[in-house]
């Protein structure tokens, strides 16, 4: 089933077969290789699979097909934007649509994500930029020819604009639409390399400012439809009382008491926790209410986890000279750096275990077959081939019989690279035979919680006589995320923790001695992808205490760091351009002001908080925030301003509120109330710019998240004196710093 | 299960449900009115916003049986005509967009009892609804165009 955007409805009852009734045109069915899947007869209807990224229909409509995930980063405008691009397409008259999972087709080719549909990271621009702008130009190509060879003109003599092939001399001009009613795709489509590629200066799409997301009008109209949304004719609903801590199974469950509520048919008790089926999600979300469950916890690694309790363990290991470790960054000799230098600072930073907390509660529909070896799933997910492999997995079946029908997502920000409530729905319709509706609660949504992980850092730094950084060393304790996101790429990688360790390295400081290592903690929390991963805590670490290294050194933090990144221009340029902006070297009154620098997956960034803080609660204000980018190459610059004011929040929230305790394994938060995120009255003036270049395109979906927390740590040491060294920045953390 | 009655969107609705049913699942699964989002089921989001006799409502803290007889506008009672939705895609304000018809709803009681807000004043009226993208900003942005156009 496909879903088209500028309708905005999405009629679940037609279609379970993945059918599609297309318009009569020409499909390209190019894949990111550039191979074609064989000639197509002209007006053929599209059928069965969705294999190709762009079509052409007789009336000039083209969809074009986005293989990302939309949680709001915009890629279903973006994507295909850029396909558009080289098609010399009429946007006006395109269409996009989400493709289905099948990464063959549809994979990433991004370093980060080597062949994986999944959307994650900030790479789905990077990555798919030039293989779409290939595809474009391509398709392009095919129309051309079609053109010369119908008219008996030089190829060379004809042009392209708005959706028309052009030929100059006989001032003939032919819309595609009109093309693709004589032309055929040829079965070996024509090579196509980035000499064809349009030129920047020669962009007609790409970078305008008037260009809006195509998503916008139906999520101002309450038209858009996510997973929750979803309806398949002869539903059950299911709510599930997750298991509180991984490998916990219920052992006592009160099912008679539950069974007892209006419009509850079934309560099973599995693995991963107690589902309750019923006729409406009234009833089921009320069973939840009503379960009273004892858990048997001898599988469960968690069990009896306090993180309180273990931080004295994190701290001995963060010293700990024998500790095992695994070398993310090396530099010189970090230890005889530090031993031989004239003067050495240390620290210990802290942050806490956060949520994601996307506002649609994690959610799917899924129909099994009646024999049990195929299924249809509907949910809005940033990793639908990791949903085909594991349910073919469990259906016994391949990945190709699992049909998922991706949806926009309500905020997916890393929580949805994991799709357990498309398994657990799936699972659930096998087991009752129908088509199943699953709805988590708040309340479950943070049971089930796969948080940032609790971290812990030890840091080192040693300056020389004249107050240079030589020797740096920075520690990271905390669980390993690959080792329960990406176990295939842990194992395979020898237990190297990609996603986090990301920032722990100091590729863009002239530090001549680095040693940036992490430990391991085993303690079976579900520890997971949190928008901007291990560079969200290990930058807060590495800027703040840089801050005091150059306090140290007797130097301020802005001439510190454009010195260290004197060999690197672009970091140097984010840096004084953000110094320029915020005007950081004016002192103001009653306020701070801190700067912090992060890359993040080739995206460079600076940031500058000013902050005052009320020395009777501790509670931090943060008044401006400044950010600037280097991005590359901007797509869309309203998306970009958008996305960054979009993470710098994101980043506000975590750096001064968010957090939660874990005692016995279990979540200490439930909902808002006790797990609060940021509201409107606490957002800064944010200021936003963008150094654009016709570099290629890097990331911008996390980066803003990063220098936040930092920044406000080091703007409040300028206003107070204190150093903040434990995120969440909680009035009460802070009051506790004022008071030592 | 009992029997109520309402308008919703201007039209007449009944509904067979338990009557403690939230008016949200009635809205949404029932009606098939799925503009209005479920968050966290105690009031403490505001994505389920909708409006009742033409006050902002949190629609999952409110049993069917307490509308009966009343006027329920969800966001698709709007019609996509309200300057406010036409503010929101001026200024591009979602991004996920899932809390959106929510803000929306919050939004227009605002500007209806209140031509020319203050930032304050639209501070203080949209505390209750978060955005988890952070469009904030845009949001502001938006209720003011809105009162500027409208």
């Amino acid at each position: 089933m496909t879903m088209h955007i500028k309708n905005g409805s999405l009629d679940t009852s037609i279609s379970r077969r993945g059918f599609v009734s297309g318009a009569a045109g020409l499909t390209f069915a190019f894949t990111l290789g550039g191979l074609g899947r064989g000639a197509m007869a002209l007006g053929a209807t599209q059928q069965t699979k969705f294999n190709a990224f762009v079509s052409i229909a007789v009336d000039n409509t083209i969809t074009i097909v986005c293989p990302a995930a939309e949680m709001g980063q915009g890629v279903l405008t973006s994507l295909p934007l850029i396909l558009a691009e080289e098609l010399d397409a009429d946007w006006s008259k395109v269409t996009t649509e989400f493709a289905p999972a099948d990464p063959k087709l549809y994979g990433n080719p991004h370093r980060v994500l080597h062949g994986a549909q999944v959307t994650a990271a900030s790479v789905s621009v990077p990555g798919y930029f030039m293989p779409l702008r290939m595809a474009g130009a391509q398709a392009r190509k095919v129309l051309l020819d079609a053109v010369a060879e119908k008219w008996k003109v030089p190829v060379a003599e004809l042009t392209t604009s708005n959706s028309t092939v052009i030929h100059r001399k006989s001032k003939r001009r032919i819309s595609y639409g009109d093309v693709v009613t004589f032309a055929t795709i040829p079965a070996e489509p024509p090579k196509v390399s980035e000499a064809d590629l349009k030129k920047p200066s020669q962009f007609k799409l790409i970078g305008r400012k008037d260009i809006g997301r195509v998503d916008v009008p139906l999520k101002a109209t309450g038209t858009a439809t996510y997973g929750i949304d979803v309806q398949v004719p002869g539903m059950v609903y299911a709510s599930v009382l997750q298991s509180p801590m991984e490998g916990a199974k219920p052992k006592d469950v009160n099912i008679p008491d539950v069974m007892k509520i209006a419009g509850i048919t079934k309560v099973i008790p599995l693995p991963f926790g107690v589902a309750v089926i019923g006729d409406s999600v009234e009833a089921t979300h009320a069973g939840m209410k009503a379960l009273k469950v004892t858990w048997d916890e001898s599988g469960a690694e968690a069990a009896g986890f306090d993180s309180e309790k273990a931080k004295a363990d994190y701290v001995a290991k963060g010293q700990d000279p024998n500790a095992q470790t695994i070398v993310e960054y090396k530099a010189g000799d970090a230890a005889a750096g530090i031993s031989s230098a004239a003067k050495s600072v240390e620290a210990a930073y802290w942050s806490e275990y956060a949520y994601h907390a996307q506002m649609e509660p994690m959610n799917a529909v899924a129909q099994v077959s009646e024999d049990g070896t195929s299924a249809d799933v509907w949910t809005g997910t940033q990793a639908g081939a990791v949903a085909s492999t594991i349910i073919s997995g469990i259906l016994k079946t391949t990945p190709d019989k699992i049909r998922v029908h991706q949806q926009f997502l309500g905020g997916a920000y890393g929580r949805r690279t994991w799709p357990d409530a498309a398994i657990q729905a799936t699972i659930l319709s096998n087991i009752t035979k129908k088509p199943v509706k699953l709805i988590l609660t708040r309340e479950e949504d943070l049971a089930a919680a796969r948080p940032r992980p609790m971290t812990h850092h030890a840091l080192k730094a040693g300056l020389d006589a004249k107050g240079n950084l030589v020797a740096w060393h920075h520690r990271l304790v905390s669980e390993n995320v690959d080792a329960v996101a990406v176990p295939p790429r842990f194992k395979a990688s020898g237990g190297k923790d990609y996603i986090g360790a990301r920032g722990l390295d100091q590729a863009f400081y002239g530090i001549p001695n680095v040693l940036a290592e992490y430990t391991r903690e085993i303690r079976g929390m579900r520890v997971h992808n949190w928008r901007a991963i291990g560079s969200g805590y290990n930058k807060f670490a590495a800027e703040a205490f840089l801050d005091e290294v150059a306090a140290a050194a007797g130097k301020d933090p802005l001439t510190f760091r454009l010195g260290l990144t004197k060999d690197k221009p672009r970091a140097n340029a984010v840096i004084k351009a953000v110094a320029e902006m915020s005007d950081f070297t004016r002192k103001r009154s009653d306020h701070g002001m801190g700067i912090a620098f992060s890359d993040y997956h080739d995206t460079l960034s600076a940031g500058v908080a000013e902050v005052s803080v009320d020395t009777t609660t501790g509670k931090i204000k943060v008044h401006n925030y400044w950010l600037v980018v280097d991005p590359g190459m901007v797509i869309q610059p309203d998306n970009v301003h958008a996305q960054m004011e979009s993470s710098v929040i994101y980043g506000l929230s975590a750096a001064l509120i968010e957090q939660f305790a874990v005692k016995d394994g279990i979540v200490q938060a439930s909902n808002f109330d006790n797990y609060p995120v940021i509201r409107m009255s606490d957002v800064p003036e944010i200021h936003t710019k963008i150094i654009a270049s016709d570099n290629p395109p890097t990331g911008m979906g996390e980066i803003g998240v990063i220098t936040v927390a930092p920044a406000i740590a080091n703007a409040t040491f300028q206003l107070t004196g204190k150093r903040l060294r434990h995120i969440p920045m909680t009035a009460e953390r802070v009051q506790a710093a004022l008071k030592a | 299960m009992t029997s109520i009655e309402f308008t919703v969107n201007g039209k007449a609705a009944a509904v067979e449900a338990e009557a403690d049913t939230p008016l949200l699942w009635i809205v949404r699964e029932h009606l098939k009115l799925t503009g209005t989002k479920f968050g966290c089921g105690s009031g403490k989001c505001g994505a389920c916003t909708v409006h009742i006799d033409d006050k902002a409502i949190r629609s999952c803290r409110v049993a069917l049986w307490k509308v009966a007889g009343k006027k329920v506008t969800t966001i698709e009672g709007l019609n996509g005509k309200h300057p406010l939705q036409k503010a929101w895609i001026a200024e591009q304000v979602p991004q996920c967009g899932y809390c959106q018809s929510g803000q929306i709803m919050q939004a227009a009681t605002l500007l209806a009892t209140n031509k020319k807000p203050t930032r304050e004043q639209i501070v203080a009226h949209m505390d209750g609804n978060i955005c988890r993208c952070g469009t904030y900003p845009r949001i502001v942005r938006a209720i003011q165009r809105a009162a500027r156009e409208a």
